[in-house]
């Protein structure tokens, strides 16, 4: 996708956080006498921008490399090739030492609310730990203060500070997850299926949680799920993602109501519906066979295998991301078809 | 915490009763005494010596005493080492015991420690693969062969180092005898170490550090390493009760005047009193190390509450 089309969504305000073509490959080491590496292609080929206050939603299946994406993005993990540019500073690479002072801009929370957190430390040293590393000049009462504010706007009581993660049910161990990726105000969170792991009352309280602290402080999110409900509630933009390459990506509404790529169609057909008569008429798309191992993905576009519209072409030629419009992108030969 | 510990402590008193008991009857079903020798004594005189030290009552009459005894805080005199009591033999071999032995573990600890943390951080390089293999090796080759090949090497053919012998205490004479004792030690560490410290740099909660921007080096020490020294601490508690009451074949082959020595030539002699007192002195500190090892693990692991 050319770096005109990526932008023109923007309309002209200026992207936080610019990802092109990033690339995260694991080798993966084969055969018993014989060895050879193959790269696993976790995340290949994904290119976006990301706006100051604004939601990206990222869905797809398991093992689609969503959460590489997150983890490539935050230079936890070390990207194979692409760039990431944090307002206007390449980060991609960066030993930990260099990635030090971006890291309070950009926090992540992680899926499993529990193990995310060292259950040797009481919940205030947890949350209190991005301060002593960012903020050395405040003095342990000052900490001791923010923690106790910051607690109160995710809903844990401030006497809680001297507890320890097991003493927390996964709701409340995720509000501590939140707490501790917003004390030092970021500018990105980036949300790696933050609510998979939670009962669905317990999920809704924590993505309007998440929700009302970007409007108090305009975060910008990017929002990782597989529940497509989830991320229509939260997200402004949509990308889906499949076998690690970007298939669509368009504005919230665009994407539900006109989706173009054959595999987000099928995503969206199986969403169930609240209404039993709707529930019950709807046509569902639904996928023929499994997901392809990504040691060895299919040749030309990644989804050919499974999707109905396939023909030789898809075998030959990968489809990059076309312009549907200015807020729409898609990769796939037929996009014009539907 | 202090509740706890008395408690534990209390309960320790059964466990006890139960070893002296085992250990009084399996030292009476060996054969031989205290006093054969090669040449039978006359009859009248070993009658003597029995009434002596009242082996001629019957068994269970002796037991009572000894029990009766020993709540006394009297151990009973040595047969061997006559005009001494077996508390006199503890009190001067144990002291040379402890200090032999806090020296090998805490280098044990020191070097274990550090090496396993290095090879986990390297995990699969050539630095893992050395380590491991040095502590494959420290763990196979027993205390019988290392002794006897360092004091080859350093005594002998270096001549750095007396072979043998105590000097009065003299550093250079305990440096052998301490490397023996914690070379196998250091090794066991090492890889215990390594095992759970691979693990724990998996976690979830290591991730979470890293995102937070820590430097790797206290992600490592405040995060991962109070974790995974958790089984280093509970092997610690048995090891440091073994290495500390002397090990009979070190002791033996480095000519060292330690409770370890005592306990061998008791055993030999048959001197009842003494291996009985060295055997209630050891199982008393296993029983302190092992409360010692769990009042630890509780405030390494809040998740472990000693209650």
């Amino acid at each position: 996708m050319s770096d005109a089309a990526i932008s023109r969504s923007g309309s002209g305000r200026k992207p936080i956080l610019s990802v092109r073509g990033l690339k995260v490959y694991f080798p993966i080491v084969i055969g018993g006498l014989i060895r050879k590496t193959v790269p696993l292609k976790a995340v290949d080929e994904v290119s976006f921008d990301l706006y100051p206050g604004e939601t990206l939603g990222v869905v797809g299946e398991s093992g689609c490399g969503k959460s590489t994406l997150a983890r490539g993005i935050l230079q936890l993990l070390q990207p194979t090739s692409g760039s990431v540019v944090w307002l206007g500073d390449h980060i991609e690479g960066l030993p930990a030492a260099g990635m030090k002072k971006y890291r309070e801009d950009m926090q992540i929370i992680f899926q499993d609310p529990l193990a995310s957190l060292n259950p040797r430390m009481t919940i205030g040293d947890i949350i209190a730990e991005p301060l002593t590393v960012h903020r050395p000049e405040l003095s342990s009462e000052e900490r001791k203060q923010q923690v106790r504010e910051i607690m109160e706007q995710v809903g844990l009581l401030p006497l809680m500070i001297n507890r320890y993660p097991h003493e927390f049910s996964g709701g409340q161990c995720q509000r501590i997850g939140v707490a501790r990726a917003m004390i030092l105000r970021p500018k990105l969170i980036v949300c790696d299926e933050p609510v998979s792991a939670l009962d669905v009352s317990i999920q809704a309280q924590i993505i309007n949680l998440i929700k009302g602290l970007q409007d108090s402080f305009g975060l910008s999110l990017i929002f990782i799920s597989h529940d497509l409900s989830i991320v229509r509630h939260i997200s402004h933009r949509i990308m889906v993602l499949y076998l690690g390459n970007m298939m669509e990506m368009a504005d919230k509404r665009i994407l539900y109501e006109h989706p173009r790529h054959p595999y987000t169609r099928a995503l969206i057909s199986a969403v169930p519906l609240p209404d039993p008569e709707l529930e019950k008429n709807k046509k569902r798309l639904v996928l023929e066979g499994d997901l392809p191992s990504p040691l060895s993905p299919p040749s030309g576009c990644v989804f050919r295998t499974r999707c109905p519209l396939a023909q030789d072409i898809c075998a030959r030629e990968k489809p990059t991301m076309t312009v549907v419009s200015a807020t729409h992108q898609v990769a796939c030969h037929f996009w014009q078809k539907s | 915490m202090l509740n706890y510990a008395v408690r534990r402590l209390l309960s320790a008193i059964p466990t006890l009763f139960v070893i002296i008991t085992l250990a009084f009857f399996m030292m009476r079903l060996a054969p031989g005494g205290p006093f054969d020798r090669e040449k039978q004594l006359p009859p009248e005189i070993e009658a003597n010596i029995l009434r002596a030290y009242n082996l001629d009552k019957p068994l269970y009459e002796q037991y009572v005493d000894y029990l009766t005894n020993i709540v006394r805080g009297d151990f009973g005199p040595s047969y061997k080492y006559l005009d001494f009591t077996v508390t006199d033999l503890i009190m001067t071999g144990f002291p040379v015991s402890l200090r032999l032995g806090l020296y090998a573990i805490v280098i044990a600890v020191l070097f274990g420690v550090a090496a396993g943390t290095v090879a986990a951080l390297n995990q699969n390089s050539t630095f893992d693969y050395l380590v491991m293999g040095f502590a494959m090796t420290g763990i196979v080759i027993p205390n019988f062969v290392m002794a006897p090949l360092l004091a080859l090497v350093f005594g002998v053919y270096l001549s750095l180092l007396p072979v043998a012998g105590w000097g009065g205490g003299k550093l250079q004479y305990q440096i052998l005898p301490v490397i023996t004792l914690a070379l196998p030690q250091i090794a066991y560490i090492a890889r215990l170490t390594r095992g759970s410290m691979v693990e724990v740099m998996n976690s979830n909660f290591i991730r979470t550090a890293r995102a937070k921007g820590l430097a790797e080096r206290i992600v490592v020490v405040r995060h991962a390493l109070r974790g995974g020294l958790l089984p280093v601490v509970s092997y610690l508690g048995p090891a440091t009760a073994a290495v500390i009451t002397g090990s009979v074949v070190i002791e033996s082959i480095f000519d060292v005047p330690g409770i370890g020595r005592y306990f061998v030539n008791g055993a030999l002699n048959r001197d009842y009193p003494v291996v009985m007192g060295v055997v209630i002195f050891y199982a008393v500190l296993i029983i302190l190390l092992n409360l010692l090892v769990d009042l630890l693990y509780g405030f390494l692991d809040p998740r472990v509450k000693v209650e």
